[in-house]
């Protein structure tokens, strides 16, 4: 193959700076800034501040409050995750067994599933509305006097439910294009050595998908412990009170309600720590053994 | 080990194209067919069918005497080779042979015997603990055969399984396939657009073209007395000389103004005809035989191959390595028992 190359070095640089600047002025300077705070505390008027040093990090993990959400967190992400892979991948079987070789019905099922997320996300809070939703006034017409905002497992339900609703489309594509591109001879062969549909299911397809799941459970857990906040904001209706919420949830309303800069940036530098956990066991763990070609 | 009945198969797909138009036949048991035929012809439809991955829109398929139409693949008791081996990728060596049996409720240790004497007689013991990534092509294509031995079952099927390999290695798989088959005495059916792996594996060649059944016959019939045009230019390579002749007085055919050759036919003469000849038919003599205009000398090393024209029509001829060979005029002897003629227009045999 022929390498392309720059005539004049600092081409490639210049070109590069756009991108570097964002990730700079966006990323580390705000990362660099949340360290730092982590080790002051700040006066509640923006006066000043001083340093203590650890104090912030002991202050939290001696926190009931805190350790409560992180239990919380830790839940609600298995929960989201465990449900809305499983959900997706049942789907997206079920969908691939009915449309072989029915074209346009795939592409318009696609279709909607590729518009649905943000649409799907805002109708799921609807239907768990308090006045108007009809999720609401059908578990209470089963005698479950659901309220939303008021009983904790309540609120944690509805929680759960939008989130894993609006993550099940996206991974019902992944997962659909993951089935697609597991050869259609070793399917063959296995329709030739296993009569058991579930066996085949267990035995052959679930291990092909494997790279596609493991990527999506790297995203998944993600998107449940932090693209998740706008759900919980809008259930909570940012009145935290007596209501779940998880550890970033947490952060903003330490920080902008309680006006408590340095826990809550401590909260956030042990949260960017289990992202990059997370980041080393996706590239060491999961990208090195899940391949197979 | 079974026969197999094709009785008028059909396939029409989806979109309405019909891919194979009828297939009639019987292939007895512990047979090798092999089936011929250029791309698109049908040949991987046919196969799929007799495996149970493609419907069947028409007719009936019987293997061992049972109507197996609606049987689910894993039921007919056959192993299939795949053209790109089809191994499973998360599989060792070891299990891709072994899943086949595991789901067919045989013992552990049986499963064990049978895996380990298949790798045995494949060459395959040192790498059954190996993923198919870490094997060579011809490897894989090993284990795709062991994981059909190992089965022993009633039908073997294979779907070009030479093709991904070198020719040298081809060749070799292509006897180690037949050595197996003949011990085993499994009934196979062999998909292939090679016509050499057709003529030196198959004890009945099928010839497909468009998905019609051209010819049905062994590799002797099927190059002595192919049926049809078709099947005269498919099998044989350089493939046979056809030109357009027309029948005349005492059983010789004119191909040109005043070129006459003894045909031995009985025609009607003036009746226009297809005139066949193989390349390695003809011999080249110093005088009367017919003007052959030789333009280039193709050399092969065993032999020769001259291209030129007789009677203004493309015509080839192959020499044994030692017969001395010249472009320009040179003259053809050709005996009359080894003309071919067909019908004009259909092709078919007369
Ligand atoms: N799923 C399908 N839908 C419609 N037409 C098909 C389908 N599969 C195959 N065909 C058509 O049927 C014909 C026969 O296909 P088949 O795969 O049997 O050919 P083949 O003889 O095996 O060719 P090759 O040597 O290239 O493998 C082809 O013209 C092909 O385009
Ligand atoms: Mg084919």
């Amino acid at each position: 193959m022929k390498r392309a190359g720059f005539a004049n070095p600092w081409l490639p640089i210049l070109l590069l700076v756009p991108q570097l600047t964002i990730i700079a002025v966006f990323f580390y300077w705000p990362a660099a800034h949340a360290i730092q705070s982590s080790f002051f505390l700040q006066d509640p008027f923006g006066f000043g501040s001083t340093f203590v040093g650890l104090e912030n990090y002991a202050d939290l993990l001696g926190n009931k409050e805190y350790l409560k959400v992180a239990g919380f967190t830790v839940v609600f992400t298995l929960l989201v995750t465990f449900l809305s892979l499983g959900l997706a991948l049942l789907l997206a079987v079920k969908a691939d067994n009915v449309i072989r070789g029915a074209k346009t019905y795939r592409t318009l099922l696609m279709w909607v599933y590729a518009v649905a997320p943000p649409v799907a996300g805002f109708i799921g809070i609807l239907m768990f509305d308090q006045s108007t939703g009809p999720l609401t006034a059908f578990f209470q017409s089963l005698g479950w006097d659901f309220k939303l905002g008021v009983v904790y497992s309540d609120t944690a339900f509805a929680m759960v439910t939008v989130s894993v609703w609006k993550q099940v489309p996206v991974n019902f594509i992944f997962f659909l294009s993951g089935l697609h591109s597991i050869p259609v001879a070793v399917r063959e062969a296995a329709l030739i050595d296993n009569r058991s549909a579930s066996g085949r299911f267990w035995d052959v397809t679930f291990p092909l998908l494997a790279p596609t799941g493991f990527f999506l459970l790297i995203t998944n857990i993600t998107y449940a412990l932090f693209d998740t906040f706008g759900v919980i904001d809008t259930l909570v209706k940012g009145e935290p009170g007596n209501n779940p919420m998880n550890l970033v949830y947490k952060v903003y309303v330490d920080g902008f309600r309680g006006n408590d800069l340095g826990g809550s940036s401590a909260q956030s530098v042990i949260l960017m720590v289990l992202v990059l956990a997370l980041t080393v066991f996706q590239f060491r763990l999961v990208e090195r053994r899940i391949h197979y070609t | 080990m079974a026969s197999v009945i094709l009785n008028n198969l059909k396939k029409t797909y989806p979109n309405g194209f019909q891919a194979v138009h009828g297939a009639d036949f019987t292939i007895r048991d512990g047979e090798f067919i092999v089936l011929v035929g250029p791309s698109g012809c049908g040949k991987s439809t046919l196969l799929r069918m007799i495996a149970g991955l493609e419907d069947i829109s028409e007719g009936t398929l019987s293997i061992d005497g049972q109507v197996v139409n609606t049987i689910d693949p894993a039921d007919r008791d056959i192993a299939m080779v795949f053209q790109n081996y089809a191994l499973y990728p998360h599989m060792s060596v070891a299990k891709n042979m072994a899943y086949g049996l595991k789901n067919r409720k045989i013992s552990k240790a049986e499963i064990e015997k049978l895996v380990a004497r298949a790798a045995q007689v494949l060459n395959l013991t040192e790498m059954l603990d190996r993923k198919p990534s870490q094997l060579s092509g011809g490897q894989r294509q090993r284990v795709a055969m062991g994981r059909a031995i190992v089965r022993n079952p009633k039908l073997f099927l294979f779907d070009e399984p030479l093709s991904n390999l070198d020719a040298k290695l081809r060749g070799q798989m292509r006897i180690e396939i037949r050595r197996l088959q003949r011990e085993l005495g499994v009934t196979s059916v062999y998909v292939t657009h090679d016509q050499v792996e057709a003529m030196t594996m198959a004890d009945r060649i099928v010839v497909l073209n468009g998905g019609r059944i051209e010819q049905i016959g062994t590799p002797a019939e099927i190059y002595h007395r192919p049926a049809s045009t078709f099947v005269a230019s498919f099998m044989g390579a350089p493939p046979m000389n056809l030109l357009a002749a027309t029948a005349a007085e005492n059983g010789a055919v004119s191909l040109g103004q005043d070129i006459q050759v003894a045909a031995g036919a009985d025609l009607a003469a003036g009746r226009k005809v297809t005139f066949g000849l193989r390349p390695e038919d003809v011999a080249l003599v110093a005088e009367g035989g017919i003007p052959f205009d030789v333009q280039i000398v193709e050399e092969l090393g065993a032999n020769r191959l001259l291209h030129g024209q007789v009677a203004a029509q493309p015509f080839t001829v192959s020499v044994p390595k030692d017969n001395p060979a010249t472009t320009g005029r040179n003259q053809l002897l050709v005996r009359p028992e080894t003309v071919h003629l067909f019908a004009d227009g259909v092709g078919a045999r007369i």
